[in-house]
């Protein structure tokens, strides 16, 4: 058996952590134009390589080989500091995602996570917090007016909306105890038990988050700092070349996030159903070792946790296709004055049914 | 010293000293926030993880995001601000420097936790859960108070959100 001391292995698991979120937002940029196609009874792309697989390659090349421009009286360094700043707080917050249980070589144990701490959803909450620098420095950044509207409305939206999600957030917590991503996923499976993943405990609070992901990462219903209708382009109104492919891409880098933070607080992570009593048969009729059947258990779980993944980012891309856009004023009052008091009366609801012991 | 804290140290300072003496208003926002950044270090260093993500969630995440967007809106082409009076430049002179030497005359006598008083330190002071325990025990009153007044606060937000009857904003 080969050891790793444990930071070693802390840092494969960044490693690969970061290669698949830079992998699946390439894929998503595919998957996109393929499932508008699917829902516009069009063909899609098709033309590069088996069933247009190569597609994001030549995307790629185009966007690294077109020319780079600087727009008159723009601020140069924080015109390109903008779009890394989208580009880095994208990535940073899957760090503590628990992407699958522990693997045990020998004596020693890992988790198939980067880090463990026990502020985790905290963690979660900063880094989305602070995805909205990247829009607002870049929009105001390119000296034009219409990349500034798009960026104060980022800026708007973003803190409206964080309130909401905020406090749907507080009532997860409220039922699980603590603040890391790991107990709460492991909270929802228990040996023996019969035991509810959270989306049945917070069908309420599910729906706010959702409906905040979406506005928190910029995608349709709720694009309107990039809404090209009114604001030709919004914050990206300028860019082009890779700084433009920059801001595209971390928005498929947040949407496979998010959707990893929802399957994590409320579709049970890596758990899935019946899952002790596949090891537990595997140990007995089987005759494996209790270790080895839960590191095989632990690959289905992150296979599982995957396959949520997926399905969220499906989802993500249907409503884009589905749904038009709203008015900037409905989705402001949306914000404050339909999912901050629904966030709030959540909260009540879920002390009160704690209170008289339901949940 | 620990290199961490000198390098946290020097970002501080350095990110400080740039919100002073940066001429554009935005370029000062951005050195504030970096500058609660390199605090937020500070307070990893001490062990305190809740109050660094919430340094970060509450100032760098929400209060600088709302700094930055008034900024933008009022100071759209003007590079410069405009010369203050001499008469105000001094009262801030004055009004700094009798800061700084409160602050000073107030931290001159703290002695690190554990080198003369024999207090040992717990490591652990800062983790959620033994604040939480401290919040809701010592200090219920204050803090349940400080939760009502935020609570006001949120509601008034949301009121003067709300669209009067008959009043079209469009």
């Amino acid at each position: 058996m080969f050891e790793l001391p444990a930071l070693g292995w802390q840092s494969i698991v960044i490693f690969v952590v970061f290669a698949l979120s830079l992998l699946i937002a390439t894929y998503c940029t595919y998957a996109e134009r393929v499932i508008a196609a699917f829902l516009q009874d069009r063909v899609g792309p098709d033309r590069a390589g088996p069933y247009g697989l190569l597609q994001p390659l030549a995307d790629a090349v185009k966007m690294f080989t077109k020319e780079e421009f600087f727009p008159g009286g723009a601020n140069k360094v924080l015109f390109v500091v903008g779009p890394c700043l989208a580009m880095i707080t994208a990535l940073m917050s899957s760090a503590v995602i628990p992407f699958g249980n522990t693997m045990s070589f020998g004596n020693n144990l890992f988790f198939l996570q980067g880090i463990e701490v026990n502020i985790g959803m905290l963690w979660i909450f900063g880094v989305v917090s602070l995805g909205v620098y990247g829009v607002m420095i870049g929009g105001w950044a390119s000296n034009n007016k219409f990349s500034l509207l798009g960026a104060v409305r980022a800026a708007s939206q973003n803190i409206s909306y964080e309130l909401a999600m905020g406090m749907s957030l507080i009532a997860v917590l409220m039922i699980s105890g603590t603040l890391s991503l790991r107990e709460i996923t492991l909270q929802q499976s228990v040996a023996g038990e019969w035991q509810l993943w959270n989306i049945v405990k917070q069908p309420i609070g599910f729906i706010i988050f959702l409906v905040c992901a979406f506005a928190e990462t910029n995608r349709t219903p709720f694009d309107l700092p990039e809404c090209e209708t009114e604001l030709v382009g919004g914050y990206h109104t300028e860019y082009s070349s890779m700084k433009l492919g920059l801001y595209l891409f971390s928005e498929y880098v947040n949407i496979f996030v998010v959707s990893a933070v929802m399957s994590v607080l409320y579709f049970g992570g890596f758990n899935f159903p019946f899952q002790y009593e596949l090891r537990d048969w595997f140990v007995s009729s089987q005759g494996w070792e209790l270790a080895s059947a839960q590191n095989l258990i632990t690959l289905l779980g992150t296979v599982g946790l995957f396959a949520k993944i997926f399905a969220f980012i499906f989802f993500f891309m249907w409503i884009r296709w589905t749904l038009p856009r709203f008015r900037y004023d409905q989705l402001m009052r949306l914000g404050w004055t339909i999912l901050i008091p629904l966030a709030v009366f959540n909260i009540v609801l879920t002390g009160a049914l704690i209170l008289f012991g339901v949940i | 010293m620990h290199p961490l804290f000198l390098f946290l140290s020097f970002v501080a300072l350095l990110s400080a000293l740039g919100v002073v003496f940066a001429k554009n208003p935005v370029h000062s926002v951005l050195f504030l926030i970096l500058t609660f950044f390199s605090l937020s270090g500070h307070y990893l260093l001490l062990n305190a993880q809740f109050l660094a993500a919430v340094n970060i969630i509450v100032y760098a995440g929400a209060i600088m995001v709302l700094f930055l967007f008034v900024i933008m809106f009022l100071n759209l082409n003007v590079e410069t601000e405009p010369h203050k009076p001499a008469l105000a430049k001094i009262a801030a002179a004055v009004a700094g420097g009798s800061l700084l030497l409160i602050l000073v005359a107030a931290l001159k006598d703290v002695l690190p936790t554990g080198v003369a008083t024999g207090t040992p330190f717990n490591s652990q002071i800062g983790m959620v859960d033994q604040l939480g325990l401290k919040l809701y025990t010592d200090f219920l009153l204050p803090f349940e108070l400080a939760s009502v007044l935020f609570l006001i606060a949120m509601v008034g937000a949301v009121m003067l959100g709300k669209r009067e009857a008959g009043e079209r904003n469009f």
